[in-house]
């Protein structure tokens, strides 16, 4: 399994700052939710410090319907492709510890 | 932990993936103060999510414990103890927020200020109602909450749910069990029907000739054909549903005689469950959120009061519109509505929100079924993104059945994990 969860020390120091660069961090629309299912020791994984092309990729095959899925294909239709590569480019700049 | 600190214990980092990704204002002088009502899975979540963005947040929760109602049917039908719903609050108290052991009996939102049961006031620029349930006592003759000792509804997890558990381990050979189910909308759609799935796998396996009435208020429900598809393959001898157009409705009950009334019949039962209709916690109505649904209406992107400003509701207590009444909701809602509280706090504007409800339902051990959906604001409520979600297929061979059922234990580990650490 990947390492498990983002480094929030360097995140707060991501964030902390000015208001611009705080919105300019806020988690893309949809991505916040994924941690209800996505974290430590979970069967679904962890997303935070996986690549970008990583979870892009695996929601457009989710979405199409070219990667068996028990539900993430009904989740994956929620989002375009450009949604995706967002939540996707938000994860992977989480470092995993 | 101190506030602002740098350096995070391993379990609040491990809880706090969401809450880390929340962005912290900028705001000079005294950091704004927030107070949270409620430390079930939205206020819980909100509270360490404004926590990790540089808040001031006071979490308001009268309870030493929680005890989840998600997952509390395998606990009705013995599968597991109520240990494994029990969750304690010592890891919230290391991220940075204040608990207060404390019971909101008022809010004054000219003021800004909550009063606790001992007459402390707390003073909030916003204030987020994360209050749960009532159940209402005055829907159903004959139910109150002394009849509830007789008939548990188990609808708030607890004393309740091992009630009910006790009193099914306890019923005869060919016993009755009544399950009742309210009119929309309540805590948790799918519940009653795992509940009664559980119950009747309970039935089958330890006292097959007892059998299991489910009366329901309404005609239709939610996983209804993954439901009932599964009844009739599992348990057919075992299981009678009585929709509202078959007389389902429950008129009146009698607990002494645990007498269970409908418009056209009335039945015997050594076990009563009845889930009667709820409304918001009383602390909503209180503060002037709850409308005359009882329930709260909200901003579908800052989950704000549309009847008080400065107020916001999350979880089961708000209307949200397409978006169930479930844990996964409440802890969804919670971080938009954290993030949202932080950019409104320092003056940006609150971005559009995406939300995500996943919800497994346990039809028995081993047979899992789920409903997805993905939602966003739509004509002031929240709506369905059309073409995502939706219900596990109908023809979905044992092994996803078995794979569904442990990705629903999975994500409740996960997900009290990130509101509970």
């Amino acid at each position: 399994m990947r390492a498990p969860h983002p480094a929030l020390a360097l995140l707060v120091a991501l964030v902390w700052g000015t208001g611009a660069r705080a919105a300019e961090t806020r988690p893309p629309p949809g991505a916040s939710a994924c941690t209800g299912c996505h974290a430590e020791g979970s069967a679904m994984g962890v997303l935070a410090g996986r690549s970008a092309d990583e979870i892009a990729g695996a929601l457009d095959a989710f979405r199409s319907g070219a990667r068996p899925a028990t539900l993430m294909n009904r989740i994956a239709k929620g989002f375009d492709a450009q949604e995706s590569r967002a939540i996707a480019a938000w994860f992977a700049a989480q470092a995993p510890r | 932990m101190p506030r602002g600190s740098s350096a995070p214990t391993r379990r609040a980092l491990i809880g706090g993936a969401a809450a880390a990704a929340l962005a912290r204002p900028a705001i000079g002088g005294t950091p704004p103060r927030v107070v949270v009502v409620g430390a079930g899975f939205g206020g819980a979540t909100a509270a360490r999510c404004l926590a990790a963005g540089g808040i001031d947040v006071t979490l308001v929760e009268a309870s030493e414990r929680y005890i989840a109602c998600t997952g509390s049917n395998a606990v009705v039908a013995g599968l597991r103890g109520i240990e494994a719903q029990t969750f304690g609050y010592e890891a919230l108290g290391r991220t940075g927020l204040r608990l207060v052991r404390a019971t909101a009996s008022a809010v004054d939102p000219a003021a800004r200020r909550v009063t606790l049961g001992d007459g402390t006031a707390l003073a909030y620029d916003r204030l987020i109602l994360s209050p749960g349930i009532e159940l209402r006592f005055d829907a159903v003759p004959g139910y109150d909450a002394r009849a509830a000792e007789a008939m548990p509804h188990a609808w708030k997890a607890g004393a309740q749910t091992v009630l009910l558990a006790r009193q099914l381990a306890a019923i005869p050979e060919g016993g009755t069990v009544v399950l009742s189910a309210p009119a929309n909308p309540y805590r948790c759609p799918p519940g009653p029907y795992e509940r009664a799935s559980l119950i009747a796998h309970f039935l089958k396996t330890r006292k097959p000739r007892a059998k299991l009435i489910l009366l329901d208020a309404k005609d239709t429900f939610s996983k209804q054909k993954l439901f009932e598809t599964a009844w009739a393959k599992l348990y057919p001898d075992v299981l009678e549903y009585v929709p509202l157009a078959a007389g389902g409705q429950v008129s009146e009950v009698d607990p002494a005689a645990m007498v269970v009334r409908t418009d056209f019949a009335e039945v015997k039962a050594d076990v009563a469950c009845i889930i009667p209709p709820q409304r918001a916690g009383a602390i909503a109505a209180q503060a002037g959120c709850a409308d005359r649904s009882g329930w709260c209406p909200i901003d579908p992107a800052t989950f704000e009061s549309r009847l008080v400003p400065g107020i916001h509701v999350i979880g089961d207590a708000a209307i949200a519109g397409a978006m169930p009444k479930s844990a996964f909701s409440a802890n969804a809602q919670a971080k938009v509505c954290a993030q949202a509280v932080i950019d409104l706090l320092a003056g940006r504007e609150p971005e559009d929100p995406r939300l995500i409800n996943t919800c497994w339902s346990l039809v028995a051990p081993g047979y899992g079924i789920s409903i997805a959906g993905v939602f966003r604001p739509h004509d002031g409520l929240l709506a369905d993104v059309p073409g995502a979600g939706g219900v596990s297929p109908l023809d979905a061979p044992d092994a996803v059945r078995a794979q569904e059922a442990a990705y629903g234990e999975s994500w409740y580990r996960t997900i009290t994990r990130d509101v509970f650490g």
